[in-house]
């Protein structure tokens, strides 16, 4: 239940035009909220006076809990071109179907923007019953204030008991935002989710660097929040007969309860290039190369492998390659068909950012090299003498 | 002005884990400054230099911090680099906090002591949990903005205003919004300034407060462990991916062979 402080309330109406769901307006100078309230807690977030609260138990009783249900995914789109849900919005849903299989619950979808309610059933045929639906002109480009209320408006209305979101740049702005409003717990960058015997999410995250995995569980708050890694769990395939809902949610914004204005964007990644993320073959560099002018050798070879360079975090330290290349805990988590690191020892920061990689090669002068723990084929020998004799061999091959 | 720069100290090395609570042993391992955090302050010190040279406006840099009675030393390399004061949220109260319980105290802490501030800064995320989640938790209780993954910021004070130009994941963004904001900083000039004598001694003389959190609030459930809405269930060591063929040859030719049966075989080059 909203509470609004009648004596501390001026009238300025900043609730009134920050309310997404039209759901308090300014009577006689003071606020007065409607029946319609979700309590997504957008008002009380911006209302300076300190005017409202809604009281949030730190433990709900199993009677609250039991009223919690389902599982729903954020469909995050790409920021460019055309209408797209991103990579880790599909990962996600064949991840969400199994959990709500075992839960025997519905797997829902909330999608934001302007003009994108055509990926509704891509959204569908990838897995989800229902497809949350709001769109408004301000939902075009993705706002702290904007996405928060919106989605914390959802949630508390459906009364989800698990609500993931990729933990991708805009995740991780959005994401604990949504849990500080509910002051429900959040685990970031999972790798595991699952159910156990008590219908909880498990949720298991590397710590420390990928030393030890920790198995996280948020036993008396809901919704369950988490944010996933792109690319640690696969993609599903599609069924387009699937049949699903869409529930298109009125949302009313107003500039002025979006507090950030983006003045300028400026792109640097040229989009003909394949992000390392999205690549099936990786040839990836480490300091074993020895000089910025042998990465030209790593190229060539990813031309003739169909491949695209990555390097590891040693390489962008040197300033060879920027950091949107870099493999391993503080660059990408990437998962291609083939990884092949060539003068990487395998830091273990590099292990857990290539090691769900379908196959992966090392060449290495090092017969230690942790690297070669987890190859499933290594040539100990000098990356610098054996890449130009495989780049000879494949280019024979070709000929004939 | 006030501008008050939230930081943690991290391990410096590998850490070891209480295996019945799940949280970190700290006794015994070296610790440094985070630093993203370290970033965060660079960016505070140079706004208060600009300020106070070109507008002659008093600016006061606070650094706050929640941790064991060893954190008053990543509080004090704070306050040799240029900050002016400290706070130390300190007690067993706060202990095994997660990240909501950590904010909470954070944001506590800043409503109490220092609610006329006007930036909040943070670092990205800490090296040591890697969640990125306290800045922008610590935003929303205070009420304010944000802008995560900054990395170069313009003060416009007669606007009251903060433009910042912030890290996207093709490039870069100009953000721009009102004050007071909360900044989570990713990178920065990366000059890691090195203390003179005269202000390592001078840091001796500011102060650090200590602050108890029963000093904060009659509610001390809410901090800490008991406040923590996440649970570690268990620790379990990473499941091993094993090693398949490894080639010791001294001939790199024959190397290569087996390497192209192995890409053959896989289905990454054609069979001849």
């Amino acid at each position: 239940m909203l509470q609004i402080d009648l004596e501390a309330c001026n009238g300025c109406k900043l609730c009134e035009k920050t309310c997404p769901f039209a759901a308090i307006i300014v009577e006689n100078k003071k606020a007065k909220v409607l029946e319609n309230c979700t309590l997504c807690g957008a008002c009380v977030n911006i209302c300076s006076q300190y005017a409202l609260n809604i009281e949030r138990p730190a433990i709900l009783s199993d009677e609250e809990l039991a009223k919690y249900s389902g599982v729903c995914i954020f469909a995050e789109c790409e920021t460019q071109n055309e209408p797209q849900v991103k990579p880790v919005v599909l990962q996600l849903l064949e991840k969400g179907r199994m959990l709500a299989d075992k839960l025997k619950e519905n797997l829902s979808v909330i999608l934001l923007g302007a003009k994108n309610s055509q990926l509704t059933q891509t959204l569908i045929s990838h897995g989800a019953d229902k497809v949350y639906l709001c769109q408004h002109s301000l939902l075009e480009k993705y706002s702290t204030d904007g996405f928060t209320n919106v989605i914390t408006g959802v949630i508390m209305q459906e009364k989800f008991s698990i609500v993931l979101f990729g933990a991708t740049p805009t995740g991780r702005d959005l994401t604990p935002r949504i849990a500080a409003r509910l002051k429900v717990g959040l685990t970031a960058d999972c790798t595991g989710l699952d159910i156990n015997e008590d219908r909880q999410l498990v949720q298991t995250r590397p710590a420390f660097g990928g030393n030890i995995m920790a198995s996280i569980l948020s036993p008396f708050t809901r919704p369950q929040l988490a944010t996933v890694r792109p690319n640690v769990f696969p993609q599903g395939i599609p069924n387009p007969e699937r049949k699903g809902t869409i529930k298109e949610i009125p949302v009313k914004l107003n500039p002025k309860g979006i507090r950030t204005k983006i003045i300028e964007t400026i792109i640097t990644q040229k989009e003909e290039t394949i992000p390392i993320e999205e690549a099936d073959i990786l040839i990836s560099a480490g300091r074993g190369i020895q000089t910025k002018e042998n990465l030209e050798l790593i190229k060539e070879l990813a031309e003739e492998l169909n491949g695209t360079m990555s390097c590891s975090r040693s390489i962008v330290d040197l300033g060879w390659l920027p950091h949107s290349f870099q493999v391993g805990q503080s660059g990408k988590t990437v998962s291609p068909k083939l990884y092949i690191a060539l003068g990487i020892s395998g830091a273990i920061q590099h292990l857990v950012g290539m090691s769900s990689s379908d196959a992966i090669i090392a060449i290495n002068k090092d017969p230690d090299a942790p690297i070669f723990k987890i190859a499933d084929f290594g040539i100990v020998g000098d990356a610098l003498e054996i890449i130009p004799i495989l780049i000879k061999r494949l280019r024979e091959s070709k000929k004939n | 002005m006030k501008i008050i720069v939230c930081i943690k100290q991290v391990p410096a090395g590998e850490v070891k884990i209480n295996p019945e609570t799940g949280t970190l042993i700290r006794e015994g391992v070296e610790s440094i400054l985070n630093p993203f955090c370290e970033y965060a302050l660079d960016e505070a010190i140079r706004i208060k230099k600009e300020q106070e040279e070109e507008r002659g406006e008093k600016v006061e840099i606070i650094v706050l911090t929640m941790g064991p009675p060893q954190a008053r030393s990543a509080l004090l390399r704070c306050l040799e680099l240029g900050s002016d004061r400290a706070i130390l949220l300190c007690d067993r109260k706060f202990a095994g906090a997660d990240t909501l319980a950590t904010s909470l105290a954070l944001s506590e802490a800043i409503q109490k002591f220092e609610v006329d501030f006007t930036l909040v800064f943070t670092g990205k995320q800490a090296i040591d949990g890697d969640t990125a989640q306290v800045g922008p938790e610590l935003a929303e209780h205070l009420g304010i903005s944000q802008i995560t993954y900054a990395i170069s910021t313009t003060l416009i004070p007669e606007r009251k205003r903060i433009q910042v130009k912030r890290e996207t994941e093709n490039g870069y963004e100009i953000v721009e919004c009102k004050l007071p904001a909360l900044i989570s900083v990713s990178g920065g000039s990366n000059i890691r300034k090195i203390p003179s004598f005269k202000e390592i001694i001078n840091a001796r003389k500011k102060r650090i407060r200590t602050v108890t959190a029963d000093e904060l609030s009659k509610d001390t459930e809410k901090f800490g462990l008991s406040g923590s809405p996440t649970q570690v269930a268990k620790v379990f060591p990473p499941k091993g991916r094993t090693g398949g063929q490894k080639i010791e040859s001294d001939d790199p030719e024959k190397a290569v062979d087996r390497l192209i049966e192995f890409l053959q075989e896989n289905g990454f080059v054609e069979k001849e």
